[in-house]
């Protein structure tokens, strides 16, 4: 089996191949946790094009519940028929909708299932998808029929750390912890994405955002999202390196700083000190 | 075949499982590692640890066993895995290499020299055992020491950038039983968090629904009612003045930060141990004290309350009454704990001191005694194991 290597449009550390190598091989499960803008999300995406498999995505909510994955039985619009007489009543396959996974196990070819942001839910959710991850198999209680996966889907699991998953679930996947890049990494990052980037407006760029990320106090540090959206904003606004350039080492706040820095509290931590940098320059 | 390393993980207390380990046997059999000892850290750690509070103690664990510094069951230098270092001998010697091995006497031959060596080094080299560390579990280096020159590990810089990986430490601020940090903080406030929140976003409500179906001549009408919101009330008690303050700043920040998780959040400050009277504002705190009764009278057996102090000070503090070294108490510090925790149910104490030096202080453990064991230190551990009591 091909195994995954860093693309042209992602960076991925050896760690990192050697965890999804090893999911992809042992077809479990894969948990990716990290700070947020690590690129946890766009992992799967480029698992899926670099293994060639058609990806499907199941964004979890606060109200998701593990069921809805599966399959929902639209009980309403049934009930709803009934009254109005419709014929399709009799057959309670018509009011089964598919879910995620369903979808996922009936598929022609294998496919890389994306479950994002899983602590997002109910504190339950995990331990009860347990079964169906472990065999890749469920039972239709309306229509007693097991689907079971024609080929064992590869499946990619996000967690923002909110809520902590329980351990019988754990035991089951492999785990990657995605570090926040250094600079050197940083540096491979911003060069698979903006190749024809001028050498010293990312040189300074990179300076300022890691002098933003030292800051003490910031609320939301800025990750490799925001430094993506920053750098495109400094490219098209075309601006001179001397403007990113910090006098004399003190802080200031970076141009078009909006991209970087998204809550008021950490602008105005800025303005302060740039204005005591100022006085006391 | 690296069941040290497992056996070593548990006694650090790593809720590895035997599953997680033959999955790492069952990748390792379909050749995931590779045969690259950096690679191989990479899989045990994708395998064994899922939880980045736990990395920094894997990479910690990994070290020892794999360098034979301090091994908690002691690596057995006999014990080479030889299977592994076969398959990554061939790998990486080269045809002439081979064919000295092949006139030295072969794989076996050689093997068993190296083990003597070991074992002589071993001997001489009582305590310090990296040597031996490094070379018994550790095939570059085994190659490497070896005097007939058979320089396998030619390219070492690969192994030494692999121990370097788990001896650079990365995750330390991760783990969760130092005290709170900026990150510790943040993941504090989740765990508080999740303390008030309860139940699902929306429910049926069924009755409205009956009812409206009923009005609208039988045709459904679903009616759903938002969750029902969080009950959780809490009462503070801060020890204030001294080396509590900073302590204390804290643990308000942390609190006030979830308010309005909470439906009610009430604090007031004590000194060193709670008596008759608290205060509110501790400018004021000799003009505008609260007797402890009201609090009591005030905030019903259904709040949890959560006592924040380092709880060091005099044992006569706590047994005696007139003990207090502000005021003339009637009553002793254990009889107003002791009514504390009869109208409070749900009580804990916060102790910002690292759980370790507790042991050493007396006045802590007639503390912890009181609140029958449920003193927890002031780590994101520590709140956590707290929330779970209170919520219990």
């Amino acid at each position: 089996m091909a195994g995954f290597k860093s693309t042209d449009k992602y960076i991925a550390s050896r760690d990192l191949e050697v965890a999804v190598n090893a999911a992809v091989t042992l077809q479990r499960p894969l948990l990716v946790k990290g700070e947020p803008g690590t690129g946890k999300t766009v992992l799967a995406h480029e698992v899926a094009q670099s293994l060639g498999m058609p990806l499907i995505e199941w964004h979890i909510k606060s109200t998701t519940k593990a069921q809805q994955g599966l399959y929902e039985y639209d009980a309403v619009s049934r009930l709803r028929d009934g009254q109005l007489g419709d014929e399709r009543v009799r057959d309670i396959g018509n009011y089964i909708v598919k879910g995620k996974l369903w979808e996922a196990f009936e598929s022609e070819q294998q496919v890389l299932v994306l479950i994002d942001e899983i602590d997002k839910a109910d504190i339950e959710f995990p331990n009860d998808l347990l079964l169906e991850l472990d065999r890749m198999q469920f039972f239709v209680y309306e229509t007693r029929k097991t689907i079971a996966a024609r080929f064992r889907p590869i499946v990619i699991i996000t967690s923002n750390n909110e809520k902590e998953l329980p351990d019988a679930f754990l035991r089951r996947c492999f785990f990657h912890y995605i570090r926040f890049p250094d600079r050197e990494t940083m540096e491979m990052i911003v060069q698979t994405h903006y190749p024809d980037i001028r050498k010293d407006l990312a040189r300074e760029a990179l300076n300022v955002f890691f002098q933003v990320r030292e800051v003490p106090g910031l609320k939301k540090k800025p990750a490799t999202s925001e430094l993506l959206d920053w750098l495109k904003l400094l490219m098209v606004e075309d601006l001179p390196v001397e403007a990113l350039r910090a006098n004399e080492k003190h802080v200031v706040i970076p141009p078009l700083h909006g991209a970087l820095l998204k809550n008021e509290q950490d602008v105005h931590l800025f303005e302060r000190l740039a204005f005591l940098a100022r006085r006391g320059g | 075949m690296f069941s040290h390393l497992i056996l070593g993980l548990r006694s650090a207390g790593l809720p590895s499982s035997i599953t997680e380990y033959l999955t790492l046997m069952g990748a390792m059999k379909a050749g995931v590692a590779d045969y690259s000892v950096e690679d191989f850290y990479y899989l045990a750690r994708a395998t064994l640890v899922k939880d980045e509070r736990h990395l920094d103690k894997f990479d910690r664990v990994f070290g020892a066993c794999f360098k034979g510094l301090e091994a908690p069951e002691g690596v057995k230098v006999q014990e080479l895995p030889e299977e592994w270092l076969r398959k990554l001998a061939e790998k990486m010697l080269s045809p002439e290499e081979m064919a000295k091995i092949e006139a030295m006497g072969g794989f076996d031959a050689l093997m068993k020299r190296l083990q003597e060596l070991l074992a002589e080094q071993k001997s001489r080299h009582q305590g310090g055992s990296k040597w031996i560390g490094t070379a018994g579990t550790s095939p570059f280096g085994a190659y490497g020491a070896n005097p007939e020159g058979v320089r396998i590990g030619q390219d070492k810089s690969r192994n030494r950038t692999a121990v370097k990986v788990w001896d650079k430490r990365e995750f330390k601020d991760l783990d969760d039983t130092v005290e709170l940090g900026t990150r510790g903080m943040k993941l504090a406030l989740r765990r508080l968090r999740r303390f008030a929140r309860q139940g699902a976003a929306t429910e049926l409500d069924l009755p409205d629904t009956i009812r409206s179906t009923a009005k609208n001549a039988g045709s459904l009408d679903l009616k759903m009612v938002p969750e029902r919101h969080n009950t959780v009330k809490v009462l503070m008690l801060f020890d204030i003045g001294g080396s509590m303050d900073d302590h204390v700043k804290l643990t308000e920040e942390l609190f006030s930060a979830v308010r309005t998780e909470f439906k009610h959040l009430e604090y007031y400050y004590f000194h060193n141990c709670p008596y008759e009277r608290v205060w509110k504002n501790n400018r004021r705190r000799h003009e505008e004290v609260i007797p402890t009764w009201q609090v009591l009278r005030t905030y019903g057996p259904d709040y949890k309350l959560i006592i924040v102090g380092d709880g060091a000070m005099s044992p006569y503090e706590i047994t005696m009454a007139g003990g207090s070294v502000e005021h003339w108490n009637e009553e002793a510090g254990t009889v107003w704990l002791d009514r504390l925790k009869g109208h409070y149910r749900r009580a804990a104490w916060l102790n910002p001191t690292p759980k370790q030096s507790w042991g050493h202080v007396r006045s802590i453990n007639m503390l912890n005694d009181l609140m029958e064991g449920r003193m927890f230190p002031l780590t994101v551990n520590g709140i956590d194991d707290m929330t779970r009591e209170l919520s219990r």
